[in-house]
């Protein structure tokens, strides 16, 4: 009767879907966070613990959460796209309502287990909204500036609570990611170039609504050396460390900078600081070759998929991916200011390991059921 | 249809994706670009501007050199100081651990309030001082109590000791903190707690005993805790300063001048060497390195006694008749007179309308120029002074030492003065009187010499006209502030005739060793070690006409204050000399009585000494062959 079912509804199984499964992605992607737990030995002075151990045991359950979200049929994700929207969107809401009513930003909701970040959930469930929007939508749908209204609003009331929070870095990403997702449905140039120059003309105004240290970072960020013990510290010292390190770095654990506590937040923001000081070009250029592999697996399983919505979602994971990335390593070497954006997979950290696997999943599921066809508004209903 | 527009829609797709993930890998170049920035074109700027943020570099003080005497006794050393300091991380609480401690050694509330604010001001991992100088008794408590007191720990440092206290300290002088004028861009002396020579050869040989001062590279952590020590550069300690002071020598003379103020010089006569000099009362300089209360810097300040100054060196005084012998060589340098030629002492003599007493109311009769020294007949020497002239008289003293100062290795030294037409006339603007000549010529009026002086004039007598000079350290400074040791002794003959000399050598011979001589009954009887000397009763009050009549006051009858000065300087050998001594008691009464028994012991107990010395060095060289 299965085996009936299956061929009313061309479903794969279980088997066939593992069979499918890109386990090389899943190697590469083992061995970014490998050289993770590397680096989080290293902060700790050759220890396994206090991080990467517990770095170690997020991977798995990432590993795990991937394989799962993997799995399940694209359409399913596809069905419940918007219901995930709106359920981050309450999560964002209600953080925001504790964070007033509580002391201070609190960016978290405790779940017990697991300290669950709206505004994380929020990047995966953005892309799957956008993408389910836009799969339904042709050319002409979408050249329609009526049409962008509902995306639009689906971007910016998210970023701007986030930005609220105050997370200048997820709001930023939440934009251009989507901003890719635009590109990619086919948005015209000149509406890009309208957005942003009003972005532009909007910037006097956005920086009334910055908070005091966040000025002070933009400001920190365009003159480091001008307050070399204050908030250009950070950003000096990093230099310092990558700099010193030079071609072949100090060695594996022998960063003076990184342990000598210099460099700030060295287990979580600026860990690929320590990475170049120890390991030197040599090993950050490692890396990016890892990343940039990363992003060509995004890349080639978006191009293999026949869906435009699995397209979508495959790209928009891909891009909110390199952001991660791009931002991070721009912020430690001082090209751009510091919004503490993590490193993907290498940063000591729960949400962002676990948003990205559950963001690689569904990347996965796109892979999976990369010749599934979806139809316009999504589902079965199609062929 | 809908697949034409799926066909469209994916080929626009196509086109973007290619776009957008160009982009990415443009973006991704930058962050190579700009790694390739930092860590290959300005990697060296960086790596130094590390190095610099880790490497500390710190100073450590040497240990300043010891000060010995000639046979290598300590005087001054360096004593460990024991600290006892608090760590306020370690503690469980600053409060607690204080009290605790405050129930072994006591902290007064001002103690408690410096601490809190140095902790305050400190990085909590930094150790602050609660209190210093612990006796041995103090650190075995705390160390017995350590469990109870957590973050409390012993410290060692060194601190400067001069274990005999007053005896020498005015030739040792002390140590004291840094002061602002001190700075001289040598870091050391910027180092808290460091402290340089302020008086004395502390202070004269100061750089050679300071040392030089070393360096730690320790690797720090961005809060200063300091990792591990990188490398190590010692310095130099401070050199070892022996001086030619014999300390048993000098212990004796202090003793024997007991409470009088005074003071003793002996030197040799050939090398300059200064074997004794004891300034009496002294100090102890131990107190300046602690730091004087008020109470007792006012004491030392306003004692009449003077214990702060060195008086064979600062003391200025007439010399009285000890300054005859001067008279005495330029008169005969000048032709003026003949050793056989004879004065008649009426006891006075008249210039003008003036009266000028000899110190014998009777007068001494007709006296040649060896009774003049042996009797230290007043009107003999009124008479030869008058013939020279003040300036002849001014020559030959200044060529024996007079006049300015000597040259010795300690601060302070005054030059005293030897008065001339010149020097009245641009000192005191006025034209000299020629009755001053004549108490000049009894080593009175604007006569003034120091008790070092003293022994050098007496020292270039005995050697024959040698222009020795002295000192006390056996080593000197040289330019680059090491110690090296001093070059053998080559001094300039003085151009004094050889008779004139000889002359005054034989006129203190005749003081002490015949009898009726000024200091007969205090000769030395001991053929082998006799010395030959010359007594000086130096007035510090004008006697009046009226006085003189109804009788001189005795100076038992006199204040302190009023008193005569004792002096009395002799050589001896006085076959071979080869010790020069100056003896000065501050209004000690006549210089006969006080001063010459004084040097009399002291001139004994040297060449005992040295006898007993050159028999033990005998049998040594004996039993070796």
């Amino acid at each position: 009767m299965r085996r009936g079912g299956a061929f009313r509804r061309p479903e794969m199984l279980l088997r066939e879907k593992l069979w499918h499964v890109s386990w090389s992605f899943i190697l590469l992607l083992s061995m970014v966070a490998g050289v993770g737990f590397l680096m989080l030995v290293s902060a700790a002075n050759g220890n396994v613990d206090p991080w990467a151990s517990r770095q170690m045991v997020r991977f798995g359950v990432g590993v795990g959460v991937m394989l799962v979200v993997g799995l399940v049929d694209i359409r399913i994700w596809m069905k419940h796209a918007y219901a995930l929207y709106v359920i981050a969107a309450i999560l964002l809401v209600l953080v925001e309502l504790r964070g007033t009513i509580g002391m201070g930003a609190q960016r978290w909701i405790d779940l017990g287990f697991v300290q669950l970040q709206p505004s994380e959930v929020m990047k995966i469930s953005l892309v799957l909204a956008l993408a389910r929007y836009f799969h339904g939508a042709n050319l002409q749908e979408v050249g329609r500036p009526v049409f962008l209204i509902v995306p639009l609003l689906m971007v910016l009331a998210p970023a701007a609570l986030v930005l609220k929070q105050p997370d200048l870095g997820t709001a930023i990403m939440l934009i251009l990611s989507s901003g890719g997702i635009f590109w990619l449905a086919g948005v015209r140039i000149w509406k890009f170039a309208v957005v942003f120059s009003a972005s532009v003309a909007a910037i006097p105004v956005a920086w009334n609504f910055l908070r005091e240290y966040q000025k002070q970072r933009v400001l920190t960020f365009l003159n480091p050396e001008n307050d070399p013990l204050g908030s250009g510290y950070h950003i000096m010292q990093s230099k310092i460390a990558l700099g010193s390190g030079g071609l072949f770095g100090k060695g594996f654990m022998l960063g003076t900078q990184s342990h000598l506590n210099f460099l700030p937040e060295k287990q979580t923001d600026f860990i690929f600081t320590m990475l170049a000081e120890e390991l030197g070009m040599v090993g950050g250029l490692a890396l990016l070759s890892l990343y940039t592999l990363v992003l060509i697996y995004g890349f080639a399983i978006a191009y293999r998929s026949r869906s435009q919505f699995g397209r979508l979602v495959a790209l928009g994971v891909t891009t909110t991916f390199f952001l991660y990335v791009f931002i991070n390593i721009a912020m430690v070497m001082g090209l751009i200011p510091v919004v503490g954006v993590p490193l993907p997979l290498i940063s000591y950290g729960g949400t962002a390991m676990l948003t990205l696997m559950f963001g690689f999943g569904l990347v996965m599921s796109v892979y999976v059921h990369r010749d599934v066809q979806i139809g316009r508004r999504g589902a079965w209903d199609s062929g | 249809m809908s697949n034409n527009r799926d066909n469209d829609r994916s080929k626009v797709f196509s086109r973007r994706a290619a776009l957008l993930g160009g982009a990415q890998l443009a973006l991704l170049s930058t962050l190579v670009g700009r790694m390739y920035y930092l860590q290959v074109v300005e990697s060296s700027k960086y790596a130094m501007l590390a190095d610099e943020n880790r490497i500390s570099i710190r100073l450590l003080p040497p240990p300043r050199g010891r000060i010995v005497d000639r046979n290598g006794v300590p005087m001054a050393v360096n004593q460990l100081n024991y600290r006892v300091l608090v760590i306020s991380e370690q503690t469980s609480s600053l409060e607690a651990t204080l009290k605790a401690l405050s129930e072994i050694v006591p902290l007064s509330d001002n103690d408690r309030a410096r601490i809190q604010r140095d902790v305050r001001r400190r990085r909590s991992f930094v150790p602050v001082t609660v209190r210093e100088n612990l006796t041995w008794e103090d650190v075995s408590r705390i160390e017995v109590n350590a469990p109870d007191l957590p973050g409390v720990m012993i410290d060692v440092g060194q601190s400067r000791h001069y274990p005999l206290e007053s005896l020498g300290a005015h030739i040792l002088g002390y140590v004291a903190a840094v002061s602002e004028q001190d700075l001289t861009g040598d870091p050391l002396l910027e180092l808290p707690g460091f402290r340089i020579g302020k008086a004395g050869v502390e202070r004269i040989y100061d750089l050679g005993l300071r040392g030089k001062g070393g360096t730690s590279q320790v690797e720090v952590n961005a809060v200063g805790r300091v990792i591990r020590e990188l490398s190590r550069d010692d310095g130099e300690p401070g050199a070892e300063l022996p001086l030619t002071i014999d300390l048993d020598l000098q212990e004796y003379t202090a003793q024997r001048l007991g409470e009088e103020s005074a003071s003793v010089v002996v030197m040799d006569i050939h090398t300059g060497e200064v074997l004794v000099m004891v300034s009496t009362p002294s100090f102890d300089p131990n107190a300046f390195n602690r730091g004087l209360r008020a109470d007792e810097w006012k004491d030392l300040v306003g004692n009449a006694r003077a214990p702060l100054t060195n008086k064979s060196i600062a003391g200025q005084y007439p010399p009285g008749s000890t300054f005859k012998m001067i008279v005495a060589m330029a008169g005969l340098e000048a032709g003026v007179i003949s050793p056989e030629q004879r004065v008649f002492c009426p006891g006075h003599m008249s210039l003008g309308t003036a009266r000028f007493h000899c110190w014998k109311k009777g007068g001494h009769g007709a006296v040649d120029m060896m009774a003049g020294l042996k009797h230290s007949c007043d009107v003999y020497f009124y008479e030869v002074a008058r013939r020279v002239g003040i300036d002849r008289v001014a020559d030959m003293a200044k060529r024996f030492g007079m006049g300015e100062v000597t040259g010795i290795d300690l601060p302070g030294e005054r030059s005293g003065i030897v008065p001339s037409r010149k020097w009245k006339q641009t000192t005191l603007g006025q034209p000299w009187h020629p009755g001053e000549t004549l108490v000049n010529g009894i080593g009175q009026g604007f006569l003034l010499t120091t008790p070092l002086q003293l022994a050098l004039m007496t020292a270039r007598i005995a050697n024959g006209g040698i222009a020795v000079v002295p000192h006390v350290a056996r080593d000197r400074l040289s330019a680059d502030g090491h110690m090296k040791p001093r070059p053998a002794p080559d001094f300039p003959p003085l151009q004094v005739p050889k008779a004139a000399i000889a002359m005054a050598r034989r006129g203190m011979n005749a003081v002490t060793n015949e009898p009726g001589g000024t200091a007969f009954n205090a000769r030395i009887k001991d053929e082998a070690i006799r010395m030959s000397g010359k007594t000086g009763t130096a007035q510090v009050r004008r006697i009046t006409a009226r006085e003189r009549e109804t009788g001189v006051k005795k100076n038992d009858e006199l204040p302190w204050k009023e008193r005569d000065h004792a002096l009395f300087v002799a050589y001896a050998p006085e076959d071979a000399p080869r010790y020069a001594i100056s003896v000065v008691v501050e209004h000690g009464g006549g210089g006969s009585a006080v001063a010459a028994p004084i040097a009399r012991d002291v001139l004994t107990e040297v060449q005992r000494r040295e006898q007993a010395r050159a028999k033990l060095a005998e049998k040594a060289g004996s039993t070796r062959g």
